[in-house]
């Protein structure tokens, strides 16, 4: 592909997201003037001292906007979680929850409704219980010596989420059907409606914190993308690289997930278009999916409290679009799964 | 002056399971050792230990004097560089931004290739004559193309000792000549260089020396003419096997 159409991605990527933006902010239960948002942009922004109606400003500042920045944030972050899972195991049909994750996230968050704690501990109950799973999944996949490393973690993966996911279900059968079986269901589905500034000054610093090794490697992420004996020969200890990039991703998919639930696909469907659009290279993927991510789980979350009287779960959103989204990619585009 | 590739009483194979011993290999600048051995004798496990990707059971590996045990990966790919059997592409990567990935080991862990790496990886790709498949994705090449590509990585890398496994393996006879002819040109341009094949014929064309091994481990080696034998083949292979001369040229001929 030639420079010219890659500009092109990243530049339409990016005019989407902002024009998406500002279409987030105006839609709702209580539809806003673009005069007035750019009003109140120019007034937080530059200090300018135009008159704004306060109802106007409440919504931007406490709902929609923590809202908004929620999903831009959630959306990257999955994104680029997803994209350097897909490279690390050669696979692009893994998601960022391959390690167990959000099977961790969505165990201690139950656990948390289940004992009836406030929002904050659920929260961090999801971000310790998606580390924690994590770092089982690293330690039983490390300690299989016998086996190739990469196939030993995704096995230990699957078997440490099997078996959150039996604990999960346990909870649920236990759980008072009235007051937190529906909570663990939302959750465990995903939302961003509630949403608080807190959410996001506790996430986001774990999120950035994630995404600085991956922005930092960005090139040499490139070599995990290969045989392992290969990777070695060309000079990459590959068992440190590959347990800072886990790291890493799994530290920004549990900031996401402990704030918004389990929202699938974004993961695995944006790596994958992306991809499509720069080639496999992760130093030109990575902003590109980032952004793509950021817009895609904008629009989704925008549909889902705009397209219906009740909040429709993004979760379902995500998978009711990528699915056919999905299989087009699969049908038509030559080299989709490369 | 020291060996480029040097083999003390090596030991390889995995803890419990030796799968060769007592090897001693001496390569200088410009010679081509070629090993051969029947399926499952060893020639992969050979390499790995070789690269250091296996610690050695026993005895030393020496790079251009240097002992291999506890050398940095880094260093490792800067001495010597590996075309591994059968190199599968999952991602479509074009051939340069392949080739550019040999120079990991001398680009710093958070940067990116440079202009002098991108000149070393073109200079790579211009010694194998592939600048034109410089900017096709390697998912598209056929199998020759492939191998051309990834022993431009192995260039890249500025080693001057190469260890190639089974570089014609699954090729056609025009692309199988074509890799030997690389091999034979490498060498005369002062790089040491090992291979391993299944066909011993290859090891008259291009080798000026042979490791070959037998199952157990046994080990035969010395010039092409003293090791390919009908004798040493049979013992290895188990078949009937004609070396005879064809205007000059020494040729192996299996008898059916």
């Amino acid at each position: 592909m030639t420079r010219r159409p890659r500009v092109l991605a990243y530049a339409l990527a990016l005019a989407a997201l902002l024009l998406l933006t500002a279409l987030a902010f105006a839609v709702g239960r209580f539809p806003l003037a673009l005069g007035d948002l750019a009003a109140l942009a120019a007034n937080k922004l530059f200090g300018a001292g135009y008159a704004v109606p306060p109802t106007a400003e409440n919504v931007v500042m406490q709902v929609r906007g923590p809202r908004i920045l929620a999903a831009l944030l959630v959306g990257a972050a999955l994104a680029a979680a997803g994209t350097a899972y897909q490279g690390m195991f050669r696979n692009p049909l893994v998601s960022p929850d391959l390690l167990g994750v959000s099977a961790g996230a969505a165990l201690g968050a139950v656990l948390g409704i289940f004992f009836s704690q406030s929002v904050l501990v659920i929260q961090l109950g999801a971000f310790a219980g998606g580390l924690l799973a994590v770092a089982v999944v690293y330690a039983v996949g490390a300690s299989v010596r016998r086996h190739d490393p990469v196939l030993a973690l995704i096995l230990a993966g699957v078997v440490i989420g099997t078996l959150f996911g039996s604990m999960i279900a346990l909870l649920k059968y236990l759980a008072d059907p009235y007051n937190q079986l529906p909570a663990i269901t939302f959750w465990l589905l995903g939302s961003l409606a509630t949403i608080s500034p807190l959410d996001l000054a506790l996430a986001a610093p774990f999120a950035l914190a994630g995404l600085v090794p991956l922005y930092l490697l960005r090139w040499r992420m490139n070599l995990l993308s290969l045989p392992d004996d290969e990777a070695r020969a060309l000079g990459v200890p590959v068992a440190r690289l590959r347990l800072a990039v886990v790291c890493a991703a799994t530290l920004m998919t549990a900031a996401a997930v402990a704030i918004s639930g389990i929202i699938g696909w974004v993961g695995l469907l944006i790596p994958h278009a992306a991809r499509l659009l720069v080639g496999p290279e992760f130093s030109r993927l990575l902003p590109l999916a980032m952004l793509l991510g950021a817009a895609f789980l904008l629009a989704v979350d925008t549909l889902s409290r705009t397209i219906a009287p009740i909040e429709v779960p993004p979760g379902v959103l995500t998978a009711l679009i990528g699915t056919p989204f999905f299989l087009w990619l699969f049908a038509s585009a030559r080299r989709a799964w490369q | 002056m020291a060996m480029m590739f040097e083999a003390r009483a090596l030991g390889y194979g995995y803890p419990g399971r030796p799968v060769g011993r007592g090897l001693d290999l001496g390569l200088d600048a410009g010679e081509v050792l070629c090993v051969l051995g029947p399926n499952g004798g060893g020639k992969t496990t050979l390499f790995r230990t070789l690269l250091g990707l296996l610690p050695a059971q026993a005895g030393s590996v020496l790079l251009e004097g240097h002992a291999l045990e506890g050398m940095p990966r880094g260093e490792v790919a800067r001495r010597v560089g590996y075309v591994p059997q059968g190199h599968t592409a999952q991602f479509a990567f074009t051939v340069r931004e392949a080739v550019l990935m040999g120079r990991t080991a001398h680009i710093s862990l958070f940067a990116a290739p440079g202009a002098a790496d991108r000149e070393a990886a073109d200079r790579a790709i211009a010694a194998l004559g592939i600048e034109s498949l410089a900017g096709r994705v390697v998912t598209e090449l056929s199998g020759g193309e492939r191998q051309l590509a990834v022993i431009a990585r192995a260039l890249a890398q500025g080693a001057r000792a190469l260890v190639l496994d089974e570089p014609t393996a699954s090729l056609d006879f025009g692309n199988q000549v074509r890799v030997l002819r690389q091999l034979v040109r490498l060498a005369a341009e002062g790089y040491a260089v090992v291979f391993s094949t299944h066909d011993p014929g290859q090891a008259f064309l291009a080798a000026s020396r042979v490791l070959l091994i037998a199952h157990g481990g046994a080990l035969r080696q010395g010039t092409p003419d003293e090791v390919i034998t009908s004798e040493n083949l049979r013992a290895v292979y188990g078949v009937e096997v004609r070396v005879a001369t064809v205007d000059g040229a020494r040729a192996c001929l299996p008898v059916l």
